[in-house]
Parts: C-alpha cells; sequence; structure tokens
C-alpha cells in the first residue's frame, strides 16, 4: 500500500523533472490500456477463485445488496458535500 | 461511456478465461498483478509530476477537504444498516462491518471472519467473511466501472467516495481519468483516511 504511494511520488518527481517532454502530455492512452491489462487480472483471479465462484448464487446476493448500498450511500452523501461545500459559484469549472 | 464497456469487456474475458482454466500459471501469479499496478501508479505520477497546474493543485489542499472521507464513511454505514432490514440472515452490526470494509476486501474478510469465529462458529464466521469479500470486490468493481456514471449524476466527488479506501491506489487512476488531476491530491487524502478507518470500524461492529 505505501510502495503503490511511494512508486506515485517516484513518478511525479521524475514527471516534474522531465515536465519540459512534450511526449509526457500524452500520457492517458498509456494509462487506459494499463487500467484494461489490471481489469482483466482482476478477472482472471476472480474466476479462477473457487471460494468465490461456488457460492456466487447464495452469498453473491447477499454481497451485490451491500456492495450496491454503500456505493449508493456514499455517492449520495458526496452530492450533498459537493454541493454544499464545494460548487464552485461561476467561476473555472 | 464506451471507454467503461471497454474496461467491463477486459474484466469479463479476464472472469472468463480464468474460469475456464484457459490462462497459464504465470498470469495467475499475484506479484503481476502487483507490478502491473506499479507500473500503473508511476504513469499516474508521470502525469501529475508534468502537469503544469501541480502548484495550483498543492495549494488547493483544505481542512474542509475532512468532509470527503467523512461522506463516504457516513454514507456508506447509512445504507448499509438500511438494507440491514431487507438482508434478515444478518443483524444490522454485521451489516454494518461488511460496509466499513470500503472496498478494502482483503482486509475486511480477514478481519471479519476471525472476529466473529468465537461468536457464531467457523462456518458461518467464514461465510460472513465471504460475503465481505464479494461486497466489497463488487464494490471496487463498481467505483471502477462506474466512475463516468457517478461523475455525471452525483458531481465530481462521487467516483471518489464510491471508491472508499481504493482511492489511493487501485481506482486513483480512474478517478485522475475521470475527474481531472486536480482531484488526485483530495482522492489519495482521501483513500489514507478511509483505509485507517476499515479496521477500527470493522472490529467495533463486529464486537456489537
Amino acid at each position: 500500500m505505501f510502495t503503490v504511494i511511494g512508486i506515485m511520488f517516484a513518478g511525479i518527481a521524475a514527471g516534474y523533472l522531465l515536465r519540459s517532454v512534450s511526449i509526457l502530455q500524452k500520457i492517458g492512452k498509456p494509462i487506459s490500456y494499463t487500467i484494461f491489462a489490471l481489469l482483466f487480472l482482476l478477472g482472471a483471479s476472480v474466476g479462477t477463485n473457487p471460494q468465490i465462484i461456488n457460492n456466487l448464487s447464495t452469498l453473491g446476493l447477499q454481497a451485490l445488496l451491500i456492495a450496491v448500498a454503500t456505493t449508493l450511500g456514499s455517492v449520495c452523501m458526496a452530492k450533498i458535500v459537493y454541493h454544499f461545500f464545494f460548487e464552485k459559484k461561476g467561476g473555472e469549472k | 461511456m464506451i471507454g467503461s464497456i471497454i474496461v467491463v469487456g477486459f474484466f469479463i474475458l479476464g472472469c472468463l478465461l480464468g474460469w475456464a482454466g484457459l490462462l497459464p500459471d504465470w498470469i495467475m501469479d499475484a506479484d503481476l498483478s502487483m507490478y502491473v499496478l506499479y507500473a500503473l501508479m508511476f504513469q499516474v505520477g508521470l502525469s501529475i509530476g508534468s502537469d503544469k497546474k501541480l502548484k495550483d493543485i498543492l495549494r488547493s489542499i483544505r481542512p474542509k477537504l475532512l468532509l470527503v472521507p467523512l461522506a463516504t464513511i457516513s454514507g456508506s454505514l447509512l445504507f448499509a444498516a438500511l438494507i440491514s432490514l431487507v438482508i434478515s440472515r444478518w443483524s444490522v452490526f454485521d451489516c454494518l462491518a461488511l460496509g466499513s470494509g470500503f472496498a478494502y476486501y482483503s482486509l475486511s474478510s480477514i478481519l471479519i471472519t476471525q472476529l466473529k469465529e468465537p461468536s457464531l462458529g467457523i462456518q458461518i464466521a467464514s461465510e460472513l467473511g465471504t460475503i465481505a469479500l464479494i461486497a466489497n470486490i463488487l464494490r471496487e468493481i463498481f467505483a471502477l466501472l462506474g466512475a463516468p456514471i457517478f461523475l455525471k449524476y452525483f458531481g465530481r466527488l462521487a467516483p471518489i467516495c464510491a471508491g472508499g479506501a481504493t482511492t489511493m491506489d487501485t481506482t486513483l487512476p480512474i478517478i485522475t481519468r475521470y475527474c481531472g488531476n486536480d482531484l488526485v491530491f483530495v482522492s489519495i487524502f482521501h483513500g489514507i483516511l478511509v483505509d485507517f478507518s476499515v479496521p477500527f470500524l470493522v472490529s467495533f461492529f463486529c464486537q456489537l
């Protein structure tokens, strides 16, 4: 977890030093490809986990309810907090 | 939208190939996905570091940013309590413990299994642990795939709050991609605080 953050900060330092190199402004595309690879690997680990696959129907529904509820609860609170504390009246964005 | 369909496609392809046993062992190596994540984080770092607006971003960190993790935690717990009315199998505190994983599936599932074993027995405790695992994996998947939808209907903080404890690593790239580089530090700050809350909240609700 902290390795991951450390690597990102190394990237920030490298990016800052090389910020005048124009190719770095197009980093969005390789980032997308790496996200695809990561999602593929996440899928592969779910597909090969018998603990998840075998109990999918019985436990999955309860898990789905919890996941939907907590995600929805968080984004609703996010909307409230954003609306009252962060939304800029006019100005940029 | 098309980008998020492609992402789902890659996830399902991985699921199917893994389930069918068509993937070579080196792909299933847990280290591989870790290195891919490292590569991703380095690229995200590069994009932040080379961003011409980096100084403006750093200047934008304020105490009111504490409201973002608070929104995540309060929203998740409130709705976990509500949904427990539908799930008769488990108590409201069990559901709150499940919801306190905030997508941190590895830690929350292990904690719940261990902490619930004395009171529920090993069989039922590991059932609850498996639900924690699936629910929090699903939440991470929702955060990864739903980011553009949350952004559109719930505002710029919603992809961050949906991501829970993962917004400083696994979901950070997708948040940067959709919300923009200026929210990167909000996302990391949020991820760190929510992450630290997981062991405390999960063990608190397991004892009730």
